[in-house]
């Protein structure tokens, strides 16, 4: 494992580089052929309508995955993850056009948990339609 | 009908290995719009010193779910499938997944309780490479809404 920033040069509070993933419906159909997560509301509008939603919505794992991208692109090596675990508050609706939806990422350094260790807790926010999406998303992380 | 708390602690049988391969994970990391080396290139892999590609950190969810299928459609305890909807996810990493692992799963029942009338059950998901070694644990919160209403 190679973190490329230094325990000692974070505090709580500091910020991680934010970032903006867009979300198509073609984002979500290769996403359920890599995943085998093929459930119909991720690329079926009539049968998402048909189960209550609004229209189809994207894979909350793949909301799950793109969020801890904010961690290991600061971080450089994804294996400094120790933890990292959230919950499905809302869905992301993604509309059927040239536009689709955006997930915006920003996440901020909670805690410093463990001086020797040197693992701190990321605390995650995700947004989209100006919902917050995931819920109690944080990842233990381990640096230099 | 409440599920059955005396099922919390049931484990159930380790899974077939699913063998990680170097372009499921690049299918995997092109999907989430992934460009980190590590992920694809095993000399940027090895420079930061893993053996082989890795994984990205969610990829395992996809093996971990497929075993958890035992927990969802096991008869005894009843859960009904058409009702569920993933609530929670977590892992706890020993180390990443790469490529070239032989994973199998053991999964068992974390937890069992009813909300609202909504059944909600914790599958834990432990990971093992084929030496044995946990390589994660994935825990997965399902709830089952309740039947009448939302």
């Amino acid at each position: 494992m190679t973190a490329k920033i230094s325990y000692d040069e974070v505090e709580v509070g500091t910020e991680l580089p934010g970032q903006s993933f867009p979300v198509t419906r073609e984002t979500l159909v290769r996403y359920a052929g890599a995943s085998g997560d093929f459930n119909p509301i991720h690329w079926n509008e009539k049968f998402a309508k048909e189960v209550g939603l609004p229209d189809v919505i994207a894979h909350g794992m793949f909301t799950m995955a793109s969020a801890i991208r904010v961690v290991t692109d600061w971080v450089g090596d994804p294996a400094a993850v120790a933890e990292y675990g959230v919950r499905f508050t809302k869905p992301v609706v993604v509309p059927n056009d040239d536009k689709g939806a955006l997930i915006e990422v920003s996440a901020k350094v909670g805690a410093k948990l463990d001086d020797e260790a040197r693992t701190v807790r990321v605390d995650l926010t995700a947004v989209s339609n100006d919902q917050k999406v995931l819920g109690r998303s944080r990842a233990v992380v381990r640096l230099a | 009908m409440p599920l059955d708390e005396s099922y919390v602690g049931r484990a159930y049988p380790p899974t077939e290995p699913y063998e990680v391969g170097r372009e499921k994970i690049r299918e995997f990391a092109e999907a989430i719009g992934e460009t980190n080396g590590v992920y694809t290139d095993p000399t940027a892999a090895r420079a930061l010193g893993h053996p082989d590609v890795i994984a990205p950190p969610t990829f395992v969810f996809s093996i971990s779910y497929r075993a958890a299928h035992q927990v969802i459609h096991d008869p005894q305890l009843g859960l009904d499938y058409n009702r569920v909807v993933h609530g929670d996810q977590a892992f706890s990493y020993v180390r990443p997944v790469r490529a070239g692992d032989c994973l199998s799963v053991t999964s068992t029942i974390e937890s069992v309780r009813t909300m609202a009338g909504n059944d909600i059950l914790v599958v834990r998901g432990d990971v093992h490479d084929k030496s044995g070694e946990l390589v994660v644990t994935a825990r997965t919160m399902l709830v089952a809404r309740g039947a009448d209403g939302k």
